[in-house]
């Protein structure tokens, strides 16, 4: 028997950024016990233990005796599901969250919106999804499917980071939101299409600000994704009443100065209502004033190169987080595990302070040629290689011990249900379908 | 008839009207019949209402190329039954009449010889990836029920690794100056016992495997080993060749090639064995695999008289990121200096997904519908919209193919 004790008892609550998931396993003959100071380490534990128990032969289980002292280097370990550009149906969410935890993955960053559709059934607007989802039927997540996540994820002590970006990757919001979105001009008239979030209009505000409290209210954890990247300007040139604007406010023809005057005002939103916010690098790049904890997740691989944006973003004391090299859905011939293995977020050039603010990064699955037909092998076990590069000490690098731990891993996953691709020729004694 | 093999000459075209009160289909043969039923499965949709309507239609159709293959590779990863069956359901419902079956290579010996039950005893990852002849068997009626030929690939004398755990002596013993090393190159082409297993060998594949073509490899013989063994150095002295071992790779394969006709089976080849000028039967198809400049390669192969089958642009293993698909639909096989003769000597192509990083858990998606996409091309937009709800449709049918691009199917795909 397992004996497992938890020094901080409760049960009931959320993880958190600064959850402590270490802990102490102890195998010998005659007594086995795991010790954590949270149930969030014992979890981590539980899954260590698991992945001990090996059967022989006669179909015996049997562990070895063991020492182990664990704990992550990095407390922000994510993964991203784009369910915007294809509608993910809950149950591919939740075999992603058990899978997650397989890797001691702890934060599911759900990109939930974009431009395609808006699949997320909002209490206060419930028209967004009605008018913006694939199909407000069959194609949306309703409040007890999100408590469904939230709960499922709670139990394998994972966040749940909501994204709802703006102002651009917005389109689906429109059809359910008149006025939100700007109208863009073909010379003196609308041409009939839409771009990014109004930022002139006092009921864009109105708005953001009701959609983000509920939202607020929804998920629990502390920090909300506003996102804020890749905006595209060419709407906001053409419409003549943004062009007045820019020049009420001395703008000149710096739209970055609008954007950052929209994105000034979401963040102040965000904090009244008592949340931090995680934004994506454009907002730092652009100069926004943002508060001290904003954290700045880094996804561009280049310009500049992402090892010189963590310096830039921490050496300006803010908290960073990387994806830039962990973009999973850019699928390559051959073994691209490795090279998402090899990455080391802190190898830049700058003080113990400022590589202490690196607090983690995301795989990222957007999902443009990605959903459940191809999901489960797509992500594993290639996520794997991010997860154990986010908990494991930067010496763990040796990439002929890690594929063979990894493809063991992925016969493991193979056991326990999951479609997981294999690394390269081989086999595994129980295959898929077999 | 009903009970006869798909074959290269088999008439696939068909007629379809559908009128009131009734709709018919005409096929010379029933394998025209099985493509339009296909069609005609396709015509059908539902309304918002849940009723099932076809449109009237009159359609006249048949293939432009004979051989339409799918390679599906179960050495580098076993390919539990259930996978390929499905796969060869997917290939109805595209059309695809040909399962090129790359069935053993290096990495593992699936194929349970009757002959040699050592191959796969030793050879094969283990029992439990293991293809019996009732599973053989199987593959096949599975196939010739949806007019599909399974044409197995037995690829020698390179990609043999696994045959010789199996069948002692087979292999080239590599030296390393007097010294044998302990590992093994190519089938060792010098022997007679070689021969005496490949005549006994094929004549067991000829009789498990109806079509009328076998297809014997021949691809990237690596000769180094050969170069280093000083019996196959004295052969070659012996026999002329020189230094020049592809002299002594054609060698084996026109031995090889006459086993296998004495057997009165037509063999493919890869292009490597048209390249090494081995003596080929005029019947002989080269499948041409290599991606630079295959066109050239194409009007080689045709310009010397031979059938050719086009697999290089199609290496659906090779995945990118992006939409793909695209490539594949551009790609015209007869755009290649020749003539009217020549081109008529391209009987069609294959798409490949060979193994390495390939198994059950994603093979679906990975085929699918990337391989739809070897068709004929007309303008990419309509191609795009065309592909998408084909998509949808297979979805419907239980086949996972893969998003082609942003959106939904009304009928997403079920655990």
């Amino acid at each position: 028997q397992l004996l497992v004790s938890v020094a901080t008892p409760g049960c009931d609550g959320f993880p958190s950024l600064d959850s402590k998931e270490s802990y102490q396993l102890s195998v010998s003959e005659g007594s086995m016990l795991l010790s954590a100071d949270t149930v969030w380490g014992a979890l981590r534990g539980l899954e260590t233990f698991s992945q001990l128990v090996g059967r022989d032969e006669n179909g015996m289980y049997y562990i070895n005796q063991t020492e182990i002292v664990d704990f992550p280097r990095f407390p922000h370990r994510g993964l991203l599901l784009d369910t915007s550009r294809h509608y993910l149906p809950l149950r591919a969410i939740l075999e992603t969250l058990d899978v997650m935890a397989y890797n001691k993955f702890n934060v599911f960053h759900w990109h939930i919106v974009d431009d395609p559709s808006f699949p997320y059934e909002s209490s206060t607007f419930p028209e967004l999804s009605k008018q913006g989802a694939f199909d407000a039927v069959t194609h949306t997540y309703s409040a007890s499917d999100v408590r469904r996540v939230l709960e499922h994820a709670r139990l394998r002590g994972i966040r749940v980071l909501p994204e709802f970006d703006t102002p651009g990757h917005s389109l689906s919001w429109g059809p359910g939101a008149p006025g939100l979105l700007t109208p863009c001009y073909l010379g003196k008239s609308p041409s009939g299409t839409y771009g990014p979030i109004n930022p002139i209009l006092n009921s864009t505000y109105e708005f953001v600000s009701s959609l983000f409290k509920e939202v607020s209210t929804v998920f629990p954890d502390f920090f909300l994704h506003i996102g804020g990247d890749e905006v595209d300007f060419t709407c906001w040139k053409s419409n003549p009443q943004i062009s007045a604007f820019m020049k009420e406010m001395g703008f000149g023809e710096d739209y970055k100065k609008l954007e950052s005057y929209y994105i000034q005002r979401l963040l102040d939103i965000v904090s009244s209502i008592g949340k931090g916010s995680i934004v994506w690098q454009e907002v730092f790049d652009n100069g926004v004033k943002v508060r001290p904890d904003t954290i700045i997740h880094v996804w561009k691989e280049s310009s500049p190169p992402y090892l010189e944006e963590l310096a830039n973003v921490t050496r300006a004391g803010y908290p960073a987080l990387l994806s830039a090299p962990w973009y999973l859905n850019r699928i390559s011939y051959g073994q691209d595990w490795m090279a998402a293995y090899q990455v080391e977020p802190l190898k830049f050039e700058g003080s113990p302070e400022q590589k202490d603010r690196v607090l983690g990064g995301e795989a990222c699955m957007w999902g443009e040629y990605v959903d459940v037909t191809n999901l489960t092998p797509r992500l594993w076990p290639r996520a794997g290689a991010v997860a154990e590069r986010l908990w494991s000490n930067a010496t763990v690098r040796d990439l002929q011990d890690a594929y063979l731990r990894l493809a063991d891993f992925r016969c493991k996953l193979l056991g326990r249900g999951v479609q997981a691709q294999p690394l390269y020729t081989g086999y595994c004694e129980h295959e898929f379908g077999g | 008839g009903c009970r006869g093999y798909p074959h290269i000459g088999s008439s696939e075209a068909y007629h379809l009207t559908v009128t009131e009160p009734v709709a018919v289909l005409k096929a010379d043969e029933v394998w025209g019949a099985l493509r339009g039923l296909e069609t005609f499965s396709q015509l059908v949709h539902e309304d918002d209402y849940g009723s099932f309507l076809v449109n009237e239609s009159e359609i006249d159709d048949f293939p432009r190329f004979a051989h339409r293959g799918i390679l599906l590779d179960t050495s580098r990863h076993y390919l539990p039954l259930k996978s390929i069956l499905k796969n060869l359901d997917a290939m109805a419902f595209n059309k695809f009449n040909v399962l090129h079956w790359h069935v053993v290579d290096d990495q593992s010996f699936p194929y349970q010889s009757i002959y040699f039950p050592e191959l796969s005893d030793k050879g094969a990852y283990s029992y439990n990836h293991i293809y019996t002849p009732a599973d053989v068997r199987l593959v096949i009626e599975y196939a010739r029920s949806r007019g599909i030929r399974v044409i197995p690939e037995f690829d020698t004398p390179g990609h043999t690794q696994s045959w010789g755990k199996g069948q002692k002596d087979l292999l080239t013993p590599c030296y390393n100056g007097q010294q044998p090393t302990g590992s093994f190159g190519p089938v060792n082409p010098i022997l007679n016992t070689t021969y005496d297993f490949m005549t006994k060998f094929f004549k067991e594949i000829s009789s498990v495997f109806p079509d009328a073509y076998i297809h014997l490899g021949g691809d990237e013989v690596n000769f180094d080993c050969w170069k280093s063994n000083p019996e196959v150095k004295e052969f070659m002295k012996k026999q002329g060749f020189g230094t020049d071992y592809a002299k002594l790779e054609s060698y084996y394969i026109q031995k090889i090639l006459d086993i296998v006709s004495s057997y009165n089976k037509g063999y493919m080849v890869w292009q490597e064995v048209f390249d090494n000028k081995a003596q080929l039967k005029p019947d002989t198809v080269v499948e041409v695999w290599m991606g630079n400049n295959y066109a050239h390669e194409l009007s080689s192969v045709t310009g010397a008289g031979f059938t050719a089958i086009l697999a290089a642009p199609w290496y659906l293993d090779y995945i990118s990121y992006g939409q793909d698909w695209k490539k594949y639909y551009s790609v015209e096989p007869l755009n290649f200096p020749g003539s009217e003769e020549q081109k008529k000597l391209v009987i069609g192509g294959e798409a490949c997904l060979w193994g390495e990083f390939v198994d059950a858990t994603n093979l679906t998606p990975r085929l699918w519908p990337r391989a739809s996409a070897g068709r004929n091309v007309t303008n990419l937009q309509d191609a795009y919209e065309r592909l998408s709800n084909h998509r949808c449709r297979m979805l419907r049918r239980g086949i996972a193919a893969e998003p082609v691009f942003v959106g939904y199917c009304a009928h997403e795909a079920r655990g």
